[in-house]
């Protein structure tokens, strides 16, 4: 017998209060300043006096039940029971105890949890799905993230960036990954293969014209069945096309390439949020480990580590040093396809006589 | 013991190395999950061909229309069998966490122990929308899965043209930088759109993010529809022995060129004591017994550079609530935007001014929900319609705070100059 169907109690966002550190809830809303003892660790110290370090460690956030039990074991044994992630996948242990920050360390570092991430260090990389699970990836996320972050694992467990350094990476033009001082982003580069047998039943063709950017997408028919056709001179090879309509396979193992973007800023400090832009494109998508990817990201990082200056975000390095410069120090080249022509692109152009020599 | 692994020469790729290895984690799930066994040779094979190979589909819970992210294997033989059997299935759950993702562990490993059951045994902490992703589910366990989550007290998140899970940062819990109660804030406007977020009928999606000040640690202003971002309207909070010990330890040469000169509305001045201005607006922060840290907090945007330059020497002030913006989005379709803002404060700190902002976010998904066309965030609506018709259409006030600078182009009537300027005296002085 089936049993009686059980319905959702729709309960939505839970009370955080049962969730959180007892020092985080008595302290709530009354902090009063942080510093960082070491990487990894923010000491913050509250206007009743209390204090709580926590310390940071990266995971690969796609995690199987091993490695958080691991991480809770290390919870029961340090953190009073208590962890909090944060928005790149780090973890949290907050200790109400100043003498347990070297021996949770110790801990984490023993079963390969690097500690790190904190103030002007590169936390772990914001990632999507990729190929592990998204129905629309051209790359996968996890992989050339870890490939990545074991790159750059010093710049992780260290501070020696001019300011916090925030990578990104995203598996087609949605960009998921979201805007970072870096980011590695598919970019297509053929139009996409149509299989016209299948169009007609999958599709429903006027939302697929309709979610194209440049109109080049119409209705056709083609070996006597209602399809679609791409005119391949308008089309920019966004993709846009392909969650709505599978059968326009954009993603190609060979001409799917990865682009580079800098200087995105979320925060508004100093000068306003940035979105970012486009400094490279055309890398291979070189599975297991993207070594074209990881060279161009790595010359960007090095770059910017030796030339910004104090609390400089590689998008401040920038504004200061200017585009050819920057182009000059990463050894990267500046192309045509950099020069912006989407719409508003003449507010992205040079409208002065401003030039560094 | 699962069945034998497949060859997986790619994903062994990715064990080498000092970062946690995803791929360590999945062949500990498959030494005792046939499923998993699959789900490594599923993506040894993209990796070697270099494609994606899942399909979406229809998979959900009695009672909700989303937040189950359905997929279905394409790796099919010449038979239309699939080749990764165990694997044919792979859904992922979305379930939303407490505000701020604060655990304990008890919490964490009955998820573990659901999905262990149920699941693959893979669980993302969290996905790019803020959910905690159960990844790897077949259909048919779906339902029993969920059930045991919802047990638990925790709720389906949101995915397809539906308000969705939303993120809060740590805020007021460990951030003396906070400016209103970000998981309050959290909490009271999502579970008001339950029934928008569990039954997808938006035009598109639309997404709530909650930073506690202009930090934006939550990357609101580009990734929310609506961002709630914290800021307050009352000079700064300064502590003089805390300002005096960050000048003895970083000295003037720091102070000039991490502080003073990074300040993007030149507010800050470096002054004798006996300089420094007497009235309403200034704040000052010693720096020893003879010099201090002036501030004109009229010229303040509120930016926080100083401040996390300077932690606790100034802090903001308290006077405290949010500053809102609307339209933040990624690429597709028009390009990325940013939110803009469309309340330059709003009192966050009795629960009748959580109540107004709960109200505000009703009106705009009512707007939205009305007058978006399909598949059109938000953001791309106003650029569609003009801000000037986005908020006459929720009832907000022109506020000049809201433009970077006034039109550039004379390609617009005023005819009705006059009595817009007559209704805009007759309102202030009302008010």
């Amino acid at each position: 017998m089936a049993q009686a169907q059980r319905r959702a109690v729709e309960c939505g966002v839970p009370d955080p209060a049962p969730f959180m550190h007892p020092s985080l809830l008595k302290n709530k809303g009354n902090w009063k300043y942080h510093d960082r003892p070491r990487p990894g660790v923010l000491h913050h110290v509250s206007h009743s006096g209390d204090q709580v370090w926590s310390v940071r460690a990266g995971t690969q956030r796609q995690m199987d039940t091993y490695t958080i039990r691991t991480l809770c074991d290390i919870a029961d044994k340090f953190g009073e029971g208590f962890v909090r992630f944060t928005i790149r996948s780090n973890i949290e242990y907050i200790l109400a105890d100043q003498k347990k920050v070297d021996p949770l360390i110790a801990e984490l570092e023993k079963h390969g949890f690097p500690v790190g991430g904190t103030g002007n260090s590169m936390s772990m990389v914001a990632h999507t799905q990729g190929w592990l699970h998204c129905d629309i990836p051209g790359t996968d996320a996890s992989g050339v993230v870890k490939s990545m972050m074991d790159e750059l694992y010093h710049e992780f467990k260290n501070e020696e960036m001019p300011n916090r350094l925030h990578l990104s990476t995203s598996c087609c033009e949605i960009n998921c990954g979201g805007q970072a001082d870096i980011a590695v982003i598919i970019q297509h580069t053929k139009p996409p293969k149509i299989n016209h047998d299948l169009v007609a039943n999958v599709c429903e063709r006027p939302a697929v014209v309709a979610r194209c950017p440049v109109a080049a997408i119409r209705p056709a028919l083609v070996n006597g069945k209602p399809s679609l056709e791409v005119d391949e001179k308008k089309c920019i090879c966004c993709g846009a096309c392909y969650p709505p309509c599978p059968p326009m396979q954009i993603n190609d193992p060979e001409h799917s390439k990865l682009a580079i973007w800098v200087g995105g800023k979320n925060a508004n400090a100093r000068g306003k949020p940035q979105i970012m832009k486009m400094v490279a494109s055309g890398l291979p998508n070189n599975a297991p480990r993207w070594p074209e990817v990881n060279k161009v990201v790595g010359d960007i990082i090095k770059a910017y580590k030796a030339d910004a200056r104090p609390w400089e975000r590689l998008s401040d390095w920038i504004d200061r040093i200017g585009w050819p410069r920057f182009f000059e120090k990463t050894g990267l080249t500046f192309t045509k396809y950099l020069i912006d022509d989407w719409r508003g692109s003449r507010a992205n152009l040079n409208a002065s006589a401003h030039v560094r020599f | 013991m699962a069945k034998q692994l497949h060859p997986t020469p790619n994903l062994d790729e990715l064990e080498k190395g000092p970062w946690p290895s995803f791929v360590t984690g999945l062949k500990r799930l498959a030494k005792d999950k046939d499923y998993m066994v699959d789900v490594l040779g599923h993506l040894e094979h993209s990796y070697k061909t270099r494609k994606g190979y899942w399909k979406g589909g229809t998979v959900g819970v009695i009672g909700y229309g989303g937040g189950v992210i359905p997929r279905f294997t394409e790796i099919k033989n010449e038979k239309g069998e699939a080749v990764f059997k165990d694997a044919a299935e792979f859904h992922t759950i979305r379930i939303m966490p407490p505000p701020g993702m604060h655990y304990d562990t008890g919490t964490l490993r009955k998820f573990c122990d659901i999905w262990d059951q149920y699941g693959s045994g893979l669980i993302a902490l969290h996905g790019q929308s803020g959910d905690i992703m159960l990844q790897g589910c077949t259909s048919e366990n779906v339902q029993p899965a969920f059930d045991a989550i919802n047990e638990m007290g925790f709720d389906m998140g949101g995915a397809g043209p539906a308000v969705r899970t939303s993120m809060s940062c740590v805020g007021a819990a460990r951030c003396e930088q906070s400016c209103y109660d970000e998981a309050k804030a959290h909490k009271m406007v999502v579970n008001t759109f339950l029934d928008d977020i569990h039954r997808p009928a938006l035009p598109y999606k639309f997404k709530f993010k909650f930073s506690g000040c202009g930090n934006d640690c939550m990357n609101a202003i580009h990734r929310a529809d609506m961002a709630v971002i914290g800021t307050w309207r009352d000079n700064m909070r300064t502590d003089d022995e805390l300002g005096k010990k960050w000048f003895a330890k970083h000295g003037m040469n720091e102070l000039v060129n991490d502080v003073v000169s990074r300040c993007p509305t030149k507010a800050l001045q470096i002054k004798d004591a006996k300089d420094v201005r007497k009235g309403g607006d200034i704040s000052s922060v010693a720096l020893d017994d003879t010099q201090c840290l002036e501030i004109d907090n009229k010229d303040c945007v509120r930016c926080m550079h100083c401040i996390n330059v300077m932690t606790g020497a100034l802090a903001p002030g308290k006077d405290k609530g949010a500053s809102i913006l609307i339209g933040g989005k990624s690429h597709l379709k028009i390009g990325s935007l940013m939110g803009t803002l469309v309340v330059p404060f709003m009192k966050l700190e009795k629960d009748e001014d959580y109540q107004q902002l709960v109200e505000l976010a009703q009106t705009i998904i009512d707007f939205f929900a009305e007058n978006a066309l399909e598949h059109e965030r938000t953001g791309e609506m106003i650029e569609r319609i003009g801000l000037v018709n986005f908020l006459e259409g929720i009832g907000l006030d022109i506020d000049a705070n809201m433009v970077t600078n006034p039109r550039m182009n004379p390609y617009v009537n005023t005819g009705d100059w006059d009595e817009e300027v007559a209704k805009i005296k007759a309102k202030k002085a009302a008010a």
